[in-house]
């Protein structure tokens, strides 16, 4: 179990605007999350209808995993993610809604784990998934179950990372886990990139 | 690669606060699901298990608390105590705890419920049973709709494999709350008698309340006699859609074909397949159909919410723990509530308790989000 893993690519989404490798490659000066989304779908030239109905954080993880699975042609690629908020930001909303008129359109966005669905059905990735609960940004947990799947051959790539969407605050730094790439796979790696896009 | 192991287990139910209640009412053929009023969660009455408020605080006082704690904390708390007694592991650096959940403790939430709305954040639920029992590890919680119980004891095994730890806890629990029941109804998924998994009178799913847990071990001195061990898991995305099961069990079929290729058995040398199967018209076809490409058909199989509801975020854990004792008594248990195949391909729904030698198993599941889960599980022999 001693395989070399590395970064291969990385992305960040904080105070309305979006990172690829450390770049700044959009930003907006919006009112609300959610145009922020909107302009950032226009700018990249998405054309991708289904966007527009998913929650606040299927948006931030499906917008921070795209310029990082577009160019991807591992299709056995692993997505991990994690957070701390959970889907609290739309359970808040079932919970004020379900009394008069219950949506299904919202409930099924009670799970954190759907923003992996989306990511899967867009990019057409059949692979692992896993969404895990923490405080803070963990990185042990993610080095450890992303190599866990690399050296189970359960995946040739990881995408991992923390997707957190709360009260209009969204903060998300995903990346590849690969067995080339520029940076190391280890804690030191993951904790300077997730400060400093 | 060390073995890893399934062991010391319990369930908290309506049945009682052990494994053995759930496993010697389930070997009667008895269901707990129960016709229940309850406008504070929904209008109309539904059917569903729960373990009553009063014994589940008495149970939970013995435990002596020194401090407040929510209904589901209590619940996975009654559940661990017994597991981590039964096995006398010491709570050291080399020993995780996972939590399975999809919604934790939703119901502070409620306008009424007297808890802070912090305890709504599933990494507070994790850290309450963290320092509850003094774990020196800080809690995993895994969300992942209702695959993940069975997932979480792939967790597990992967973090063990990994060399982060050499035991893990796994607990499992979710609550009976009018935002469940509320979203289900929504999309008209809730039945209006005990649920029919398979059948082709079927007509939804009930929602029961249950805490589990197990030990998951690579030390083959901590065994129980129900033990197993795991011998491949994999779980595999639709990539299709979030809500609906793909049409033609993509995920669940990858997912069974992924654990099988890391064991050396082929479908004929399953002996027992537990599945999903919530009786939802949707989700038990698209079992059907993934049972079929796997080639698993002929090998009998139940779904085990016929008695507890489907109990979400413990389910798979839950049904994993009942296919260990299933196994060790070599005992199909029935499909309770099937009547008559309602799926389009052929299955071999348990349709009475039998006894028959047992020793390997299938546990599956599949949830919103298009993920599916399967793992697969040998009975541990006397001699190792």
């Amino acid at each position: 179990m001693a395989n070399d893993y590395f970064i291969q690519a990385y992305s960040h989404i904080r105070n309305n605007q979006i990172w690829h490798n450390g770049e700044s490659i959009f930003t907006a000066d919006s009112a609300d999350f959610s145009s922020f989304m909107k302009a950032a779908y226009k700018h990249f030239a998405l054309d991708y209808g289904k966007f527009f109905k998913m929650d606040s954080l299927s948006k931030l993880a499906f917008m921070a995993s795209n310029p990082l699975l577009n160019d991807e042609p591992e299709k056995n690629t692993a997505l991990v993610m994690t957070n701390k908020a959970g889907s609290l930001d739309t359970d808040r909303k079932h919970q004020t809604t379900m009394n008069d008129y219950p949506s299904p359109a919202v409930f099924v966005y009670t799970l954190p784990n759907i923003c992996l669905g989306e990511i899967s059905i867009k990019h057409q990735l059949y692979s692992e998934n896993a969404f895990f609960v923490f405080d803070s940004f963990n990185p042990s947990t993610l080095h450890d179950y992303a190599n866990a799947l690399l050296d189970s051959k359960k995946a040739e790539k990881v995408l991992c990372g923390w997707v957190d969407f709360e009260h209009q605050k969204h903060d998300a730094f995903l990346y590849i886990v690969s067995k080339s790439g520029t940076f190391e796979h280890s804690l030191e790696t993951l904790n300077r990139l997730y400060q400093t896009p | 690669m060390d073995k890893v192991f399934l062991s010391y287990n319990n369930i908290v139910s309506a049945y009682g606060f052990d494994s053995l209640s759930a496993i010697s009412q389930i070997e009667n053929e008895v269901s707990s699901l129960k016709r229940t009023e309850d406008e504070r969660i929904l209008s109309d009455p539904f059917y569903t298990s729960r373990p009553t408020d009063t014994i589940v605080s008495e149970a939970f006082e013995l435990l002596q608390p020194t401090k407040k704690y929510t209904r589901l904390e209590k619940l996975l708390a009654i559940s661990l105590a017994s597991t981590i007694r039964q096995s006398n592991i010491a709570l050291t650096n080399r020993v995780g705890l996972i939590i399975s959940t999809t919604k934790g403790n939703i119901d502070v939430l409620e306008r009424a419920n007297p808890f802070p709305e912090e305890r709504a954040y599933l990494s507070e639920l994790g850290t309450q049973i963290k320092s509850f029992f003094q774990f020196e590890n800080d809690a995993v919680v895994l969300s992942n709709a209702c695959v993940s119980g069975v997932l979480a004891v792939a967790v597990a095994k992967r973090f063990i494999d990994q060399g982060r730890y050499d035991h893990v806890f796994v607990a499992g629990g979710d609550l009976v709350t009018k935002f469940i029941l509320s979203g289900f109804n929504a999309f008209q998924a809730l039945s209006k008698e005990p649920c029919r998994p398979y059948c082709k009178t079927r007509s939804g799913i009930n929602i029961g309340e249950v805490a589990a847990s197990v030990l998951v071990t690579n030390d083959p001195n901590k065994l129980t006699k129900e033990s197993v061990e795991v011998l491949g898991e994999a779980s595999c995305n639709d990539a299709n859609h979030i809500s609906g099961p793909s049409r033609t069990g993509e995920g669940l079929h990858r997912s069974i074909q992924l654990a099988m290729a890391q064991t050396k058995l082929s479908a004929s040398e399953i002996d027992y397949v537990s599945g999903h199967g919530t009786a939802t018209q949707f989700n038990d076809e698209m079992e059907a159909i993934a049972f079929n490409r796997s080639g698993l058909q002929d090998t009998p199989m139940n779904s085990l919410k016929g008695y507890f509801g489907h109990t979400l975020g413990a389910s798979g854990l839950l049904e994993t723990i009942i296919g260990m004792h299933s196994l060790h008594r070599n005992t199909l248990f029935t499909n309770l509530g099937f009547q008559e195949l309602g799926v389009s391909e052929p299955l071999n729904i348990i349709q009475r308790t039998t006894s028959e030698k047992l020793s390997t198993f299938l546990k599956t599941a599949s949830g919103f989000g298009g993920c599916n889960t399967a793992a697969l599980f040998k009975k541990v022999t006397a001699n190792g």
